[in-house]
């Protein structure tokens, strides 16, 4: 069973069809004791980093959160949810999550601000949600900020929009894309379900 | 590769799709979600919804036709006509919709931009400009209003900018001089708005053949474009268009089932 956490981000119910498309069994909770017991998590996100770890301290989200890669539960963070995973964002000098070190940081290019629109990506290691991946799968994104992890083996896979960015992060059992998997066709519900499958 | 966009534009009138839309075999289909699905399935980039329905209380079944929609679409879609609340904002977005679309409804009341930037992120609000060819006006057009009805005293420069300030994340440019003429997009207007603001602005009005999506996304630094006709009437599929654009050296999402 799936754990979709809901904190208000405006793509949960896009992840909740991408699910059910799938014929994946999952819950959609607010409950930190529900969380406290999952086996497998969806962190979803959309919007301002400050807004969205608000959300998630109002509903004492956040301590049973951070436990997930103590106890090896497969977390799978989608776009804001890429960047609240980390120590801190620069969008509104949010302090986030911190389940992996470094910062979300705005794009510094002189293209359109947000990175609106369909892209590649580049894998830099294997991973399990490549499973079926076609390197010549578009992902949809829509952001103007990026994760920036710390350790650069927390990159999974790179995109480059001017600028080369982290569009996959991750380590352990955490794994978390920039981009809408639940929004990019069937090679985004290839990902998920590679995702479901994921026993790290 | 960050590709440019195609998107299928579908009028909607009391939950159907107002022009009989022929697919092989010439036949007619009425129905906006088998309509999204085949769309889908053909590699469309994004869908966008106009909702043409006149009377209000027929809103809810929009409203029926974009949870439905959701549920058989994964790519991002959007939905414009008649939207002039937050409340019918948060209503669509919930129903699944990524983002809204506003146009007279945002030219009455400007603050509905700012409203639903702050509640839902910019990234959601998209502004829907329909502009006229006027010498009199500074940037040479005129923004017009109630389905290029009505004039408007916004120059459609000063406008596009104004809505970018109060919170827009993207800009549908619509030229009613090139609506339905299937002659070609309206380059020099689509340039001038898409390089002065820091959105992307998605060409409207005029699409006839693949090669006017070329021109538009050359010539008139379009981030997308916006077709109907030519591929509601079975005219071109959008493979066609994007094996068009591709051979030209134009990026587009390369469609794996």
């Amino acid at each position: 069973m799936t754990t979709v956490i809901d904190y208000n981000a405006g793509n949960l119910r896009s992840v909740e069809t991408a699910l059910h498309h799938l014929g994946a069994p999952f819950q959609v909770t607010a409950d930190p004791a529900v969380v406290a017991r999952a086996d497998r998590v969806i962190l979803p996100g959309v919007g301002d980093a400050g807004a969205a770890m608000e959300e998630l301290r109002a509903r004492e989200l956040v301590a049973e959160l951070r436990e997930l890669p103590h106890r090896g539960v497969p977390l799978l963070g989608i776009c804001l949810g890429s960047q609240i995973i980390l120590e801190r964002s620069a969008e509104s000098d949010a302090p986030c999550l911190h389940l992996l070190p470094g910062e979300a940081v705005p794009f510094s290019i002189s293209l359109k601000v947000p990175h609106m629109g369909w892209n590649t990506i580049v894998p830099q290691r294997d991973h399990a949600i490549f499973h079926g991946f076609d390197p010549d799968s578009s992902f949809y994104f829509v952001h103007s900020y990026f994760p920036q992890p710390m350790e650069g083996d927390a990159v999974i896979a790179t995109c480059t929009y001017e600028q080369t960015f982290a569009a996959v992060v991750g380590f352990g059992s955490v794994v978390a894309t920039q981009f809408h998997p639940e929004k990019s066709g069937e090679p985004g519900l290839r990902m998920l379900d590679a995702f479901l499958r994921w026993n790290p | 590769m960050f590709q440019k966009r195609v998107i299928v534009c579908l009028d909607v009138r009391d939950g159907l799709v107002t022009k009989g839309i022929r697919f092989k075999g010439n036949v007619d289909i009425g129905d906006p979600v088998t309509l999204a699905r085949r769309y889908y399935e053909s590699g469309v980039d994004e869908l966008v919804f106009y909702d043409i329905t006149a009377s209000s209380e027929k809103r809810s079944v929009m409203l029926q036709v974009v949870e439905q929609v959701a549920r058989e679409i994964f790519i991002p879609f959007s939905v414009g006509g008649g939207i002039g609340t937050v409340q019918q904002m948060r209503d669509v977005l919930l129903a699944g919709a990524e983002k809204i679309s506003v146009n007279s409804q945002a030219v009455q009341n400007k603050e509905i931009i700012a409203q639903g930037a702050a509640r839902f992120g910019r990234q959601c609000i998209v502004l829907g400009m329909d502009a006229l060819h006027d010498p009199a006006m500074p940037s040479g057009y005129r923004v017009v209003i109630n389905g290029g009805r009505t004039p408007t005293q916004l120059d459609a420069l000063k406008w596009a900018l104004e809505a970018v300030e109060l919170g827009v994340g993207e800009i549908v440019v619509n030229s009613i001089d090139a609506d339905g003429t299937r002659d070609g997009y309206e380059c020099t207007l689509t340039r001038l708005i898409s390089e002065a603001v820091p959105v992307p602005v998605v060409a409207s009005g005029g699409a006839g053949k693949p090669e006017h999506l070329r021109e538009v996304f050359d010539a008139g630094k379009a981030d997308a474009a916006l077709v109907a006709s030519m591929v509601h009437y079975g005219d071109y599929t959008i493979g066609q268009i994007k094996s068009l654009l591709s051979d030209s050296g134009i990026p587009v999402r390369q469609h794996i089932a």
